[in-house]
């Protein structure tokens, strides 16, 4: 038995497991503790509420959610809500935050100086404060429904959104997203074989040119067709408001503006900071080399800067994703909003509801870190 | 010297208790307020007339009235309450974890709320009832003209529900906005963000004042709901319970028995009126029966002034609301307020 103990690999393991059997009688104590507190001060507990009708109406929805639903379909509805609004303003984020960092690092002063001020501005800005800006500031700039903008007779850009018109047959689009498809592959393949190419050859090949030339114009025909095959519901105005078609509502526009303007000035940092770390002597190299401006920044200086920057560049997308909680404050509805608030004071389950809450956050952060390490990971220079 | 000293309490809790009439009910929240020195008072963020910190950062109000009141009859002074402002998805939590001792803001009766959230409803000091604001311009005259239009309110209300219920009953389309806030709702309202926007006619008469322009809006006559309004304790500590409800049944009763803080001297000591002498203490004790001194209704009406005193003051003819009493006038002259018998 002494002897047993000694052994230094069973001792690391028995202390391990002991740790995690406490921690779970801790938690098992709690969660207990507080049911029972719960029976007895007359709250309900339990997810059952999940299942109950939901009654709340969600004004912007992608998922075909109706007040007649039950809470979970609420709850699916603020999730997609939440990863439409981050996903958007992830993508403009990290563009606009590219291109401002290497403005900051441009020889222009102008173009340099504009980037600095942009990004000392933003980042010194509370974002709630950005986003209720955006909100007023979009709902004070566009006019009332009545006197709304009109784009070709189809389209109305106005205080309660911008409606636009949608098909009432989808058929003919999934063709379309078919064609996308198509495209995608046949530029990969080229992609591929011009990779391969080049290795043996050294010769280069304008890859996205020839993808576009040879079947960049089948998604278009596909819409085209498909838009002229079905009939569409156009918004019109009925009393108050355009209705039929979709709105992009102001909400989702204040937040999405907000979250992306704002993560960028952050993401302009970290490139900045990423290209730094790449050393003067390999662009001279490759300047030296010939290779155009453009080329060196885009083959000798992004790639060795990229390791440094996707780290950080995770957490920032991890904290725009947070940040779209914010939406509660502008009535966007995402799962703060409809869950943890409408949801919440209905039922008054707080525990259950800010438990999943929670977990759904975790689940949503930790599948993005997941994949930014992937992606990293593949990404990395091969050193020899 | 411990034993004796413990002897000693031992003879001085059995005197005391033999003194008393009756052995009381344990009230953990009774015996913490006394031990405290005031009482924790849940009231809402901001809405005049009912709950609204003036410029000089006193809270007043008809909600905070009533507040004022209970103290004045547990702790004999008025002054001793703590206000703690709570959101519309706050409140339950800031009441079922015991941060305050009761809830008096604009909070809505409702079949689920006492069912599943563990909370008991003391009464009604307010019926309100629900219906919108909208600009003078849109020419609205009734709710369903409001057909297609968008509508601010503030999420986990009953008005949310009501409203989105109110109109699918009827087949009729409106977009429904949910804000976290009631200020950030009238604030999107008065944006232009909505057509109109939903609360209690009460609470609008309040929230009108924080418009831009009062001038522009107008609030319907029509009501869609009946929001009967109310102090809320949560479940448990039933002598606690008792003292909410019937301090509030006693600033009605003394309305009706004619006792206003002018006049409560007086009638305390000249009253013929056996109900006016036992409300006031002069006879009965029946503020021992609950724990309390037998001047508590005496303390609190004198103090605070009783119910149409408080209801004048504060959202009724002697303030900027100049609501009429309607449904929260005295059963007698044809509203809905009724105190059970002080017997």
């Amino acid at each position: 038995m002494i002897r047993f103990w000694r052994d230094r690999k069973v001792r690391d393991v028995l202390w391990q497991v002991l740790a995690t059997v406490g921690l779970i009688v801790v938690v098992v104590f709690f969660v207990r503790n507080a049911s029972d507190n719960m029976v007895k001060a007359g709250i309900a507990s339990g997810f059952q509420f999940l299942w109950r009708d939901s009654g709340i109406e969600v004004p912007f929805n992608i998922t075909g959610y109706k007040p007649s639903d039950i809470i979970l379909a609420l709850l699916w509805t603020g999730i997609v809500n939440t990863l439409l609004v981050s996903a958007a303003a992830v993508v403009v984020a990290t563009v606009v935050g590219f291109t401002v960092g290497l403005m900051r690092l441009s020889n222009n002063w102008l173009l340099s100086t504009l980037a600095a001020v942009y990004i000392e501005f933003v980042r010194n800005i509370p974002l709630l404060f950005f986003v209720l800006f955006w909100y007023f500031g979009v709902l004070a700039a566009l006019p009332t429904p009545k006197e709304s903008y009109d784009f070709l007779g189809v389209a109305f850009l106005n205080r309660r959104g911008l409606s636009i018109p949608l098909p009432n047959e989808v058929t003919g689009f999934q063709l379309a997203l078919l064609a996308i498809a198509v495209l995608i592959v046949v530029q990969l393949g080229l992609a591929r074989w011009a990779k391969a190419r080049q290795a043996r050859t050294g010769r280069d090949f304008p890859t996205w040119m020839v993808g576009f030339v040879l079947c960049g114009l089948l998604p278009i025909a596909a819409l085209a067709v498909a838009g002229a095959a079905t009939s569409w519901d156009v918004p019109t105005l009925r009393g108050f408001n355009y209705r039929g078609g979709f709105v992009l509502v102001p909400e989702f526009v204040a937040l999405f503006m907000a979250l992306s303007t704002y993560t960028a000035g952050f993401i302009a940092e970290v490139v900045r900071g990423g290209i730094q770390s790449v050393r003067q002597g390999q662009i001279d190299a490759a300047r030296a080399l010939g290779l155009t401006p453009g080329r060196v920044v885009r083959l000798v200086v992004i790639p060795q800067a990229m390791p440094v920057i996707i780290p950080p560049i995770t957490s920032q997308y991890l904290n725009l994703i947070k940040n779209s909680s914010l939406g509660a404050a502008i009535a966007y509805p995402e799962i703060v909003a409809v869950f943890m608030g409408s949801a919440l004071v209905a039922t008054g389950q707080a525990i259950e509801i800010i438990a999943i809450t929670l977990g759904i956050y975790l689940t949503i952060g930790l599948a993005v870190s997941a994949f930014m390490n992937w992606y990293n990971a593949r990404h990395r220079l091969v050193t020899r | 010297m411990k034993t004796v000293c413990r002897i000693a309490a031992l003879a001085a809790f059995f005197t005391a208790s033999a003194a008393s009439a009756q052995q009381l009910a344990p009230s953990p929240t009774l015996d913490a307020i006394k031990a405290r020195g005031h009482i924790e008072c849940g009231v809402h963020l901001g809405l005049p007339g009912f709950s609204f910190a003036n410029d000089k950062g006193e809270w007043t109000g008809l909600d905070v009235d009533y507040c004022k009141s209970l103290a004045a009859a547990v702790l004999g002074d008025a002054t001793k309450v703590k206000f703690t402002p709570t959101s519309v998805q706050q409140r339950w939590a800031v009441l079922q974890s015991g941060q305050v001792d009761l809830l008096s803001r604009n909070t809505t009766i409702t079949f689920s709320r006492n069912a599943t959230l563990g909370v008991n409803f003391q009464g009604i000091n307010f019926y309100e009832g629900q219906t919108f604001v909208v600009r003078t311009k849109a020419k609205v005259a009734a709710v369903k003209d409001l057909a297609d239009a968008t509508i601010c309110v503030a999420a986990g209300s009953t008005e949310e529900k009501t409203a989105a219920d109110w109109f699918r009953e009827r087949n009729l389309k409106v977009t429904i906005i949910n804000f976290q806030k009631n200020d950030d709702a009238i604030s999107a309202y008065d944006q232009g963000r909505c057509d109109a926007y939903t609360a209690g006619i009460g609470a609008l008469a309040g929230q009108r004042i924080k418009f831009k322009d009062p001038n522009e809006h107008q609030i319907l006559t029509e009501i869609i709901s009946n929001d009967p309004q109310g102090p809320v304790t949560r479940w448990g500590d039933e002598r606690w319970q008792l003292v909410v409800r019937w301090v509030l049944n006693g600033t009605i009763a003394a309305e009706a028995l004619g006792v206003t803080s002018k006049n409560v001297e007086e009638m305390k000591a000249k009253s013929a009126s056996s109900e006016v002498r036992r409300l006031l203490g002069a006879e009965g004790k029946f503020g021992q029966m609950m724990g309390l001194s037998d001047d508590w209704m005496f303390n609190a009406i004198k103090q605070v002034g009783n119910y149409g005193e408080s209801y004048e003051r504060t959202v009724g003819m002697g303030s900027a609301l100049k609501l009429k009493r309607g449904a929260n006038e005295l059963w007698t002259k044809g509203g809905l307020l009724y105190s059970p018998p002080f017997q």
